[in-house]
């Protein structure tokens, strides 16, 4: 039974009561920025008395805190959201309370999703589920412990360029970052639209499955959202698997190469044939991507102006300092370089250097990725170069974080699903993910390809 | 790395409406200059004749009806958003 069938066989206040004091006793992990605790309740009591029925009755799921929603705050864990009251909630979210789901709380993030450890949150870093001296990982950290500690069954998150998938892969859970467009993202703060995509964090791919069947599907709301196509799917037999040379290089730690290669291994008893491919172009990506986000960070953050909502500074003269104070004091260091990285790439004289010719890459990389599937249907490789790093390692220098994306970035230029999957652990105990990625679309074919290996 | 001055750092923050302290000048010089010269390698690449890619859905022009639709939220819904409103209006200071 999975977990989540597990929960819905029980009565939702007894789920929602001891998920809170769950999320109560692990609170020096500080994966959560708030509980949803008395409007959770009051659902529970719904679904208790029949009013509320689905396929997701009475189980209990936190959010990632860029997602709006009801019952707390919408922070995207800064100082500019704090206190913000979403007058409307995020169509995923809806989608599963409609199905009887009951959100408990508000994960911790990044600030705006930007970072690679959870230690951007102006509220202060999360700590990895398997070790309380490393990272969780990010952007979408708080998400990933909560799954990863059990306190519920499944987390949203979002996955701009590995915010899911690198999270998942530093606390041993499965993280799925859908094919771009697949799931709406009306409600969700906005980072970078050309990549940002929503998805989840679960123990299992079956359960995985099931919260994308519920949360997948066109909405009138989000315009980038692609005609309905996830459906559920038995998986495939005798499949061809690339393992991406590149990412098994000398760089990469010796247990995530060899961790890699051990579910290399279960797929081929599995009975698919895996064979290395090359895509040269993945050196390029991670550039590529901190020229592409960026552009679209310093565009979609233009709107925190401290005049409709949000953080406003005191004590200003004019409008122009209104702005310059308000987004100042609002915004933590990490926003402010990728604002600013974004406003130089487009700006005169610099735009075709730098934000026109990454966007000519990115076609550079979407022509390798098709190239490889004409004969592949899967690729595969490890989700970091290495398992979570220390708190404080990486924070000094943005481009050592930066660098524990460089496995997911590519699958996000390319608009191409993504999964993360738990594939042992290192000797120090520290979880080690392997990331799967198909072709748009093939988001079910890949997590039916990961529960035929849970299986195994 | 990328040479960046401090001038640039405050025209950057200007065209960004970010209001720096000193600190904050001296560092994000530093880290943006560094920035900038990781992200120079994609001047290796080759692009002659290749056309950008801004979007990956391969959906284009999704038309709707040209209906108004409030998406369930009130004018007094979102002027409780507002850091400051007086008379159904959103207050801000003098801007001249």
């Amino acid at each position: 039974m999975t977990k989540i069938a597990d929960y819905i066989s029980k009565n939702a206040r007894q789920n929602v009561v001891e998920a809170i004091k769950r999320a109560n006793d692990n609170s020096e992990y500080h994966a959560l920025l708030s509980l949803t605790e008395e409007r959770a309740l009051e659902r529970a009591d719904a679904v208790d008395r029949g009013e509320i029925t689905g396929r997701l009755a009475g189980v209990p799921f936190v959010v990632k805190d860029n997602f709006l929603a009801f019952g707390a705050p919408t922070t995207a864990a800064s100082r500019m959201l704090e206190g913000f009251k979403a007058p409307l909630q995020a169509t995923a979210v809806e989608k599963l309370e409609a199905e009887g789901a009951i959100c408990i709380g508000k994960a911790n993030l990044d600030a705006f999703a930007h970072g690679g450890s959870t230690e951007n949150s102006a509220f202060g870093p999360t700590l990895n589920a398997y070790d309380k001296t490393k990272v969780a990982g990010g952007s979408s950290g708080g998400s990933a412990v909560v799954t990863a500690l059990d306190i519920v069954p499944f987390a949203l998150g979002s996955d701009t360029g590995g915010s899911i998938r690198q999270p998942a892969s530093f606390n041993g859970v499965v993280g799925v970052k859908p094919t771009y467009g697949t799931v709406s993202r009306y409600g969700v703060v906005a980072m970078a639209s050309s990549t940002d995509t929503i998805g989840v964090f679960t123990t299992d791919a079956y359960d995985a499955e099931l919260i994308m069947d519920i949360m997948a599907g066109k909405d009138d709301k989000d315009m980038t959202t692609l005609p309905d196509f996830f459906k559920p799917t038995a998986a495939k037999s005798g499949l061809k698997i690339g393992l991406i040379t590149e990412t098994m290089t000398d760089d990469v730690d010796l247990e995530v190469q060899q961790a890699t290669l051990a579910y290399v291994e279960r797929l081929k008893s599995a009975g698919h044939t895996v064979t290395e491919v090359t895509l040269p172009i993945v050196q390029y990506a991670l550039a590529m991507y901190y020229i592409i986000v960026p552009a679209e960070v310093s565009s979609n953050l233009a709107r925190y102006d401290g005049i409709r909502y949000g953080h406003r500074a005191e004590g200003v003269a004019n409008l122009a300092e209104l702005y310059g104070k308000s987004r100042d004091e609002g915004f933590v260091t990490e926003n402010k370089r990728r604002i600013m990285i974004g406003s130089y790439v487009l700006s005169s004289g610099f735009f075709d250097a730098y934000y026109l010719q990454a966007q000519k890459a990115r076609t550079l990389l979407v022509n390798e990725f098709n190239k490889l599937f004409a004969d592949y249907d899967v690729l595969i490789g490890p989700t970091t170069p290495t398992p979570a790093f220390g708190l404080g390692e990486n924070t000094a220098d943005p481009i050592k974080m930066y660098l524990a994306d460089i496995m997911t970035v590519p699958a996000s230029l390319a608009g191409l699903p993504a999964i993360s999957v738990p594939a042992g652990k290192s000797a120090a105990g520290l979880p080690i993910g392997v990331q799967l990625v198909g072709q748009r679309r093939s988001d079910a074919m890949l997590l039916a390809l990961a529960q035929s290996v849970e299986e195994a | 790395m990328t040479q960046i001055s401090r001038d640039d750092v405050l025209h950057l923050a200007q065209l960004s409406s970010l209001a720096l302290s000193d600190q904050e000048i001296d560092n994000l010089r530093i880290d943006i200059g560094n920035i900038l010269g990781y992200v120079n390698q994609l001047s290796e690449l080759d692009t002659t004749g290749i056309e950008p890619t801004y979007q990956v859905t391969d959906l284009e022009n999704v038309w709707r009806e040209d209906k108004i639709d409030d998406y369930g939220l009130g004018r007094d819904d979102l002027l409780a958003l507002a850091p400051e409103s007086k008379d159904g209006q959103i207050k801000v200071p003098k801007v001249l």
